[in-house]
């Protein structure tokens, strides 16, 4: 603690997500919190961990599974909840589509990315959960860069941009009617590079997909993928052995991997520090359709 | 490497987009991806050159409008300083927008084209920024290459400027002599303007001392949230009742008497926690958890002071309104869902006082109601007390926000002047 009383710029992005996390406890009935497994949900989770302590987790964690998920992503998953001795509630694809209530795209690039949309408001209703942390950051995607840290959602799990609630100082207004909820997003002001730090700051284990490891690898789009069996390769899309990692975790049929040969997190805040291209817009094939892909998949309820 | 939060205000005209940008890429916080998209959609649209404010209009509407409608953020770090930018609407249909994003500011940077002086729109801007307590200001004004680089231009703009000043409360102000556009006095000292010999806007931005804007003599502690472990095995924990929040005001030890409001009743602070590991002291804006020496009844909504210092319990609150409804006027009688601090109240607005033109500063005590952006003095009447200060003393625990009862939107912002 220095006499000057500053802080640093992760002891401040701390305090500010742990004050959102207490406030959500507080104010709502059912919160749940998104846990993929990815570096962000890891230290969002991380964060909840701090903000109770030495209390549990007052909230139970959601994975919206694709079915086409990395296995080191599901293991280190379930790993990380068994030792919070937190509950997991797994909402999945597979069992929209199979129900009916999801209709599995086709084409060539294919993916449950919007999908997903269905199955998370299915599990928000289902569960009847009146809030849900996600780990989205502003500093990924320009929409992003516009929603309130808690960002209302109608009936039908909507966003409206242009009907967003005035968010000013540390207040936040919790009240919905029945039926509507509210995404909140305690990381709203950490940006890739911070995320990485405070990994790095706290010691935190994440998946080893995250370091640089040899893969097999098809390009698309000059997106680099796993081979995997969710995905028919083309004639021309030859596979090959590369030193990759990935920047982020997703849906394994539209994530690519970077070229990478950064193995420790040092080395991986070196390479994200140096480099000149946006973690989306390296490695998701998602975010590519038009300008407005992640405004539209927002508005329509995604994440 | 601490974190300054900064607003710009600006319309497109005055280049605040452009300044944006050249702040991002100079400090390369934009990325080639990013870049490209925006470069693929001004050559698209026909555009002449690269139009930097496809990077900050983000949704949909702004791109086809091409205005800036809601407040977007930005995010950019040098070796000494992470920075959040909040880039708010200049237009007087978004003053709402502008004051959620000079809420948390500790600077502003109000843009002035040089050709044009000052107009009605910077001195809303200045305003609203002194309304909204920003601690530091930035004149910045921008196309001095278009002048000529004229030292006579920015020394009329700083001197009616600082006349209009008077008027307001700005803390400290700080004028510099921009062209975004070409980079002078952005990030490096311009040769353009030798006459000038303050710092560039980015050195200004990088060196600004800010520890002493908060406050750090008033203890102010909203109980946000009461920690109590249900571990009836662990005997460590079985009695451990933890007091959540984030310090709103004053240092906070180990030691140190504290009265709780609204019981009265003082005690000691035992320990102060951080994440279940003790700390030596708290301060703004630390998310801490006291444990107390004796058992009293607190939970949230209550604040913890000092015995000799303490806030307003206030049902009585005066104060300037924004407000941000389109669907409703307030007007004396309306009822409202208060929250302040961490305590949720309802209130009743028993007074217009008046409402304030936001370009000329002219009261009209004639004024009857407070439409969608219009700012006023009202009185208010509240079912509970709150714990308060003035908006002046303390922007956490002077602020609060307007509920509509029915549909739960956030209609209203409150900067209280005096609380009773």
């Amino acid at each position: 603690m220095r006499s000057d009383y500053l802080l640093s710029q992760l002891d401040v992005l701390e305090a500010e997500s742990i004050h959102i996390m207490r406030e959500v406890a507080a104010e709502f009935e059912r919160p749940t919190l998104l846990f993929s497994g990815g570096k962000d949900s890891i230290v969002m989770l991380a964060l909840a961990e701090k903000a109770f302590r030495p209390a549990n987790i007052p909230f139970p964690v959601m994975h919206v599974d694709t079915g086409h998920n990395f296995p080191e992503v599901l293991d280190y998953r379930d790993r990380r909840v068994a030792e919070l001795g937190i509950r997991l509630v797994v909402a999945s694809v597979q069992d929209s589509i199979d129900s009916g209530r999801a209709v599995e795209e086709t084409g060539r690039w294919t993916s449950r990315n919007r999908l997903q949309t269905v199955t998370l408001l299915d599990a928000i209703e289902d569960n009847r959960f009146d809030v849900a942390f996600g780990g989205a950051r502003r500093d990924e995607e320009k929409a992003r860069a516009k929603e309130r840290v808690f960002s209302f959602r109608d009936e039908f799990g909507q966003w409206d941009p242009k009907n967003q609630r005035p968010e000013l100082w540390n207040l936040y207004n919790t009240r919905i009617k029945r039926g509507e909820h509210i995404r909140v997003f305690p990381l709203s002001n950490w940006t890739e590079l911070d995320v990485w730090s405070y990994i790095e700051r706290e010691n935190l284990e994440i998946p080893a997909i995250y370091y640089a490891h040899e893969r097999v690898v098809f390009e698309r789009d000059g997106i680099l993928l796993a081979d995997n069996q969710f995905l028919q390769r083309t004639e021309d899309e030859q596979t090959f052995t590369a030193t990759v990692r990935y920047r982020t975790v997703g849906d394994m049929t539209i994530t690519g991997a970077v070229v990478s040969t950064a193995a420790t997190v040092a080395e991986v805040i070196a390479e994200v520090a140096a480099t000149r291209v946006t973690e989306r817009g390296a490695t998701r094939a998602d975010d590519r359709v038009t300008e407005a892909a992640m405004e539209d998949r927002k508005r329509e309820g995604y994440f | 490497m601490d974190i300054l939060r900064f607003a710009t205000a600006g319309s497109v005209d005055d280049g605040k987009s452009t300044l944006i940008g050249r702040l991002l890429f100079d400090s390369k916080a934009i990325f080639e991806d990013q870049l490209a998209a925006v470069e693929r959609t001004s050559r698209d649209r026909g555009e002449e050159g690269t139009n930097l404010a496809l990077l900050t209009d983000g949704l949909r509407a702004e791109r086809e409008q091409g205005i800036t409608i809601d407040v977007a953020y930005r995010y950019f770090a040098t070796p000494r300083r992470k920075f959040i930018i909040a880039d708010t609407p200049g237009h007087i249909q978004y003053t709402r927008n502008m004051v959620t994003g000079a809420s948390t500011a500790d600077l502003a940077i109000v843009l002035v084209d040089a050709r044009n002086g000052l107009t009605e729109q910077s001195r809303r801007h200045a305003f609203l920024t002194t309304l909204l307590r920003v601690p530091h200001l930035v004149l910045a004004v921008n196309k001095m290459d278009l002048v000529g680089y004229s030292q006579q231009v920015f020394d009329e703009i700083c001197a009616e400027f600082s006349k209009f000043a008077t008027k307001l409360e700005i803390p400290d102000l700080t004028f510099i002599p921009i062209s975004a556009l070409n980079g002078d006095n952005v990030v490096e000292r311009s040769s353009n303007m030798s006459w000038y010999d303050g710092p560039s806007l980015l050195h200004h931005l990088e060196h600004l001392h800010i520890a002493s804007d908060r406050n750090l003599i008033d203890v102010r502690f909203p109980v946000q949230y009461v920690i109590r472990p249900h571990a009836s095995s662990d005997p460590e924990l079985h009695d451990y009742r933890g007091y959540a929040g984030q310090v709103a005001g004053g240092v906070l030890k180990p030691g140190d008497e504290v009265l709780h409001m609204p019981s009265g009743f003082s005690t000691r602070i035992r320990k102060i926690e951080v994440a279940g590991r003790e700390v030596a002291e708290a301060f703004p804006p630390m998310s801490v958890t006291l444990l107390l020496d004796d058992d009293v009844d607190i939970s949230r909504g209550d604040m913890i002071c000092r015995p000799n210092n303490r806030p307003h319990a206030a049902q009585d609150i005066e104060g300037m309104v924004c407000w941000m409804s389109a669907d409703r006027p307030l007007a004396p009688r309306s009822r409202l869902i208060v929250k302040h601090t961490t305590r949720t109240v309802k209130g009743i607005v028993t007074d217009l006082h008046y409402r304030i033109d936001v370009n000329t500063l002219h009261r009209d005590e004639d004024a009857t109601q407070l439409g969608l952006n219009e700012i006023g003095r009202v009185r208010l009447r509240l079912t509970q007390p709150v714990f308060a200060d003035p908006y002046a003393r303390n922007r956490l625990t002077g602020g609060m926000i307007l509920i509509d009862e029915a549909t739960n939107t956030t209609v209203g912002t409150v900067m209280i002047t005096d609380a009773s």
